[in-house]
Parts: C-alpha cells; structure tokens; sequence
C-alpha cells in the first residue's frame, strides 16, 4: 500500500490533474506547487500523448502544446524528482500505455518508484490487459490505478475486488472535458464500489464548479478535476499557477 | 486463429478506455451467436451477392504477364464490387451484425473515403443514421468521396486534430463511440483495433481468399505460387491471405505504403520501419518515436496513410509466413498508369502498390508459375490527385 491512502485521510479528497509541460515544465512546478499549497490532496500528472483517445479538445489541447515544447519522458522523470525536493502529497503519473511501454515498462515503472510517483494511470488499459503492467508496479511499489466507467455493470465488482491506490470513477460517457450536467447513477455504483473493496475512490470527468464537486463528494472520497484546470493555463499560461492555486482553495473549501 | 482473448501471438488485446469494455464484449458474444447463425449467413451471402455484386472476377491479365515475361498473373477484382472497392464486403457484415444488435446508427472512419462511403451504402440500405469521420485533410484529397457519403445520407466530420488524416479519424470514431454507445455501433473499417474487430473484418473479407481459391482451382486446378496485396491497416490483404495461410507453397507477400522512401521520415511502411506498441486498442507494430509518440505517416495514397498495422499481420510476420515489402509513391503511381495502359484498369492507387510489387517480382518467376495481385479497389477517386503528382490540374 502507498502513500496514496494519505490523501484520503483528511476527509473528501481534491485530486488535480496537470499536463506536464504545458506550456512548458516551470509552469507545470508553479502550478503543482500552488495546487499543493491550496489544498490539493493528490496531483495527476499527465504524460502527453501524441494521440490521446480518451480525452476531449481541452486536454488534447494540453498534449499537443506539451508536445510542441518537447518535454520528453526523461526530463519528465527528472521534474518529478526536482518536484519532491518540497512537495510531499501523493502523486501519480496518468498517460496512455504507449508511453510506458514504449520506454520499456519496468525501466518506466522502476524509474517512477526511483522518483517518488505513488500511481500510475493508464487510460487505455483496462482490467482485462493490466498484466502488462501490474507484476512490475508491484515489484517497484507503484500503485496501479483502475478506472470504472458509467458502462462498467456488472463489471464493477471484479474491477473494484483488485483495485489498489483509488478507484477511479468516470462520471459519464463520452472524452474528459468540462460537462454541465452529470446524469450517471453514481450513488449505485458507489455501492457495488464499496461492497466490494475498501480503498477510496473518486469521481472525475466533467468537474468544473464547486456546486458540481460538492455533489460528488456526497457519493465519493474525493473528486478529480482536469479540464477546468487546463482552461486556466490555456487563458493565463505562465501567470495561471496564481489563478490555480485560488480555483483549487474554492474547490476543496466546497467539499470539505 | 485468434486467442480467447483476442491475441495474435503478442499482437492484439483490447487496449481502450473502460467505458467501452462492455460495447466490445457485446459485440464478440454478438458476432460469435450471429456468425454460426444460418439466417444471418443466408442474409449476409444474399446481400454480397445480390447487392454487392460477388464473387468478384478472378481475371487473366494475359497482357500484363507477356508484357512483363514471367509468372502467370491474374487480378482479383475487387475494384468490381458494389462501391468500388473491398471494403463493401466488411461493411455489409458488420451493419448486417449492428442492425441484429438493435443498434441504429454507424459510425465510421475513413482515409481515402472508400470505407466511409461503403459504411454510408450499407446505412443507407439497412435503414441506419450514418456519421464518418475523416481527416481535414483526406477530405480535400477526396472530395468526391466526400460528396458521395453525403449524397448516401451520411454527415461527413472533418477531423482537424493531429495530422487530420486517417489516425486522426480513429481516435475521433473512438471518442464518439465512448460518448454514444447504446444506438452506435463503431463500424471499424481494417483490421485493426481492439478484440474482435481484428477478427471479425477479417472473417468478412476472408471472401476474397476462399473465391481466389476456388476459381483458381477452376481455372489452373492448383494454388497460386504468391498472393500479393496492399496493406494499409489490412483488410485488402488478410482477406486475400486467409484461406491460404496453411498452404505453405503460396507466398504471401503485403505491400506497405513507403511514400517518398523507408528511409526518410515521410513512409508509412509500420513493418518497415515501425516498432511494438499499444495504440487504438491494440499490440502490434507502429511507426513511432523513442518515446513511444505515434509518428505523422506519409503516403500518397490516403488509404495507406496510417501507422500501425494490424495485429494479425504483425503476428504473420513475427512467425514469417507473410512477406512485407515496401513500395514508394513513385512506384505505385508508375504500376497506376501501367495497368491502365497495359490491361485497360485503373487500380485504385492503394492498390497499385501491390501491382508494382507484382511488376517486379513476376519476371523473375518462371511461366508456369502463378501469381495473384488483389486489385482492392477502383482508381476514379485518385485521378485528379495522380494528375496533380504529374504536374496536371484537372477539375474534378
């Protein structure tokens, strides 16, 4: 078990996700930084993709400018190392596992345990393919992460009895990106979640406003926010990190 | 040949968000009720018949063999099928297997616009709503197509992320399908992406390979010495492979789209020139960078223009029982205007590719030997762009 459970410990968790290198890697440590500052329980740093399937226009966005800038995964390692010189909340890595395997899974993995990343996030693996992975997070102590989608039925209960670190929830169909109405059932699959498994879990997808995290940390232990975040780098580039630390203070102030 | 789960050797899996887990474990135990159903085959086979026109000729191209002075050559015609190309025969199957599903609406990516307008034919029959989604940049190469899925009733979407070509109009099929799957079935249109499309576009082109067999049998009474095809994500090429792949004297060789050569960055040769990786659902080879970024691809030919290949094909070169062999923009362009001139065909210029691997391997086999070229489809959609590459501006 990792650091990530700490995140959880101080009642409803606020998770923030951040592309990595967007637009370039100082601004990513301001914003990180401003983030934990505020009250940030955990961060999601995301490794961009050259074609990220599961995200929407804004975090594609995100990639492509990270791309642009010619942050490799190297020098992504090396951040995250810089990054822990003061930042001691939970962090996980969320990519696609073409990055992983690309640069060699248990180079990867041993290089993110060697660095302090407590998860790793895969959007396009599922519970069926995470053998790919799983033996050597273990091995290294990274927690692999699963996600559980509004589809998942009767998936849910075998996805939930091996989930480690946090599930994981999508709060509906469709890309990441910033919704104003979600309509899933999500207290009922909070209960299949629960019944099954007793790490937290948390809700992510769509989260914009207070009002809507609120909402969700009635079901959940925590709420995710990427879209809404990535708005305010895209609007305010180097000088975002300020306006992020005051958006993740009025988010977790919502659902503490 | 496919794994319980859907591996080809270390190719293949079902590497996608959770939200589609569930659609595709549909749609395998969908396919694996309705492909031993006899009703759905009688269907299927009236429809490729009947409407699609099969089984597509196997002709003698007597002149093309004299011409080059070696092998015998024949040409599946594909190009003869309803739509113009093979790519009818994956559609009829898989809107047949939607509709049966109770799904309303396809969706569809397309590069050169053959997929898209077959997905747009076979909406259109079976009474389904139809979206496609195609590269910015494929639907100026392709306008025409693009303006016959309109006139079919399709909404055609200009896909402008990434290199707005054919890789971009998967993951843009991807993320509409995540958002819309109750009524919407992903009609995938090669053999690529997650468990069971590899198999089940395969099974449905496998058509091609089972009619070359038996007409071939009628016409020579024995097997060809090499089936050659173009191999973009496949289709074309495992269907003309599939009943041949336990006949060990039949070469089997896939010809990949090497654009202005495999040894600049502007190929789409994957098996040439590409790596292991996980993408668009999927283990198999991709051109890519050191750090697993997913190259910009290049080749003249739009519905060659794509990274990856599918898994089966990885798995078949892994084993070295298929062959596959790069040909550039300037060859297949120069196998287009031959086979006009020579036999009075005009391939479509994916399918040039393979006519010029065929220009070069069949003077070096003997005259008794037999070689069968898939001619995938029709080449009325690349005129203007081959005159274009000839310095010609014609207007469409």
């Amino acid at each position: 078990m990792s650091k990530i459970k700490n995140a959880f410990a101080g009642g409803k968790a606020f998770i923030a996700f951040i592309t990595c290198g967007d637009p370039d890697l100082i601004t990513t440590a301001a914003a990180v930084r401003a983030a934990a500052q505020n009250g940030a329980d955990l961060i999601e740093l995301g490794i961009p993709f050259s074609d990220p399937t599961a995200e929407g226009p804004v975090i594609q966005g995100a990639n492509l400018r990270a791309l642009k800038g010619g942050v490799t995964t190297d020098r992504k390692l090396a951040f995250v190392r810089e990054l822990r010189q003061d930042v001691t909340i939970p962090l996980v890595f969320m990519t696609y596992a073409n990055v992983v395997f690309s640069y060699g899974a248990e180079r990867f993995i041993a290089a993110c345990a060697a660095c302090g990343i407590d998860g790793l996030i895969l959007a396009d693996l599922p519970f069926e393919e995470k053998n790919d992975f799983l033996p050597l997070c273990h091995e290294y102590g990274v927690d692999l992460i699963s996600m559980i989608a509004p589809t998942s039925a009767d998936r849910i209960a075998t996805i939930a009895k091996e989930a480690e670190g946090f599930l994981y929830i999508v709060s509906s169909l469709g890309v990441t990106g910033v919704r104003s109405e979600i309509t899933t059932d999500l207290a009922a699959i909070v209960n299949v979640v629960r019944a099954n498994t007793a790490i937290p879990c948390a809700i992510g997808f769509g989260i914009a406003t207070s009002e809507q995290a609120k909402q969700m940390a009635n079901y959940a232990d925590g709420v995710i926010v990427g879209s809404a975040i990535i708005k305010i780098l895209e609007q305010y580039g180097a000088a975002a990190p300020e306006h992020i630390g005051a958006y993740v203070k009025s988010m977790k102030d919502a659902i503490r | 040949m496919t794994n319980p789960n859907g591996r080809f050797g270390q190719h293949g899996g079902q590497y996608i968000s959770e939200t589609l887990m569930n659609a595709v474990i549909e749609l395998e135990q969908a396919y694996n009720h309705y492909k031993n159903d006899p009703e759905f085959n009688r269907e299927l086979t009236y429809l490729f018949n009947e409407y699609a026109g099969r089984p597509s000729r196997l002709y003698f191209a007597e002149k093309m063999a004299r011409d080059l002075g070696g092998a015998k050559i024949y040409l599946k015609r594909e190009d003869l099928n309803h739509t113009g190309a093979h790519k009818i025969n994956n559609v009829l199957g898989q809107a047949l297997l939607a509709k049966k599903m109770g799904k309303t609406r396809l969706i569809a990516e397309t590069g050169a616009g053959q997929h898209g307008v077959a997905a747009a034919t076979a909406a259109a029959l079976l009474d389904m709503e139809c979206v496609v989604f195609m590269g910015e940049e494929d639907t100026i190469r392709q306008a025409l197509n693009v303006y016959r899925m309109r006139l079919l009733g399709a909404e055609v979407i200009p896909v402008t992320t990434g290199t707005a070509t054919l890789k971009d109009a998967v993951s843009a099929a991807m993320r509409e399908w995540t958002s819309r799957i109750v009524d919407t079935h992903y009609c995938l249109g090669s053999v690529m992406g997650p468990h069971p499309f590899p198999t089940i576009v395969r099974d449905f082109q496998a058509v091609i390979s089972r009619e070359i067999k038996e007409q071939l049998r009628e016409k020579e009474g024995r097997l060809p010495d090499a089936v050659i095809a173009c191999v973009g994500g496949g289709s074309n090429a495992i269907g003309s492979f599939y009943h041949f792949i336990d006949d060990p004297s039949v070469r089997l060789i896939g010809c990949e789209a090497a654009g202005r050569g495999i040894d600049t960055f502007e190929t789409a040769a994957t098996i040439n020139t590409g790596r292991l990786g996980i993408f668009h659902g999927m283990k198999s080879y991709f051109c890519q960078d050191k750090y697993g970024q997913i190259a910009p691809v290049y080749s003249i030919s739009a519905g060659l223009d794509y990274p990856g290949i599918g898994p089966e094909h990885a798995y078949l070169h892994d084993i070295g029982r298929a062959e596959y062999v790069p040909v550039t923009d300037a060859e297949a362009v120069e196998a287009f205007e031959y086979l006009a001139r020579t036999e009075g065909i005009i391939p479509a210029i994916e399918s040039a590719h393979a006519v010029a691997h065929a220009m070069r391997l069949a003077p070096q086999l003997a005259k008794d030997q037999i070689v069968v070229i898939t001619i995938s489809g029709r080449g009325d959609k690349d005129c203007a762009a081959i005159a274009r590459y000839r310095g010609e501006d014609i207007h469409e």
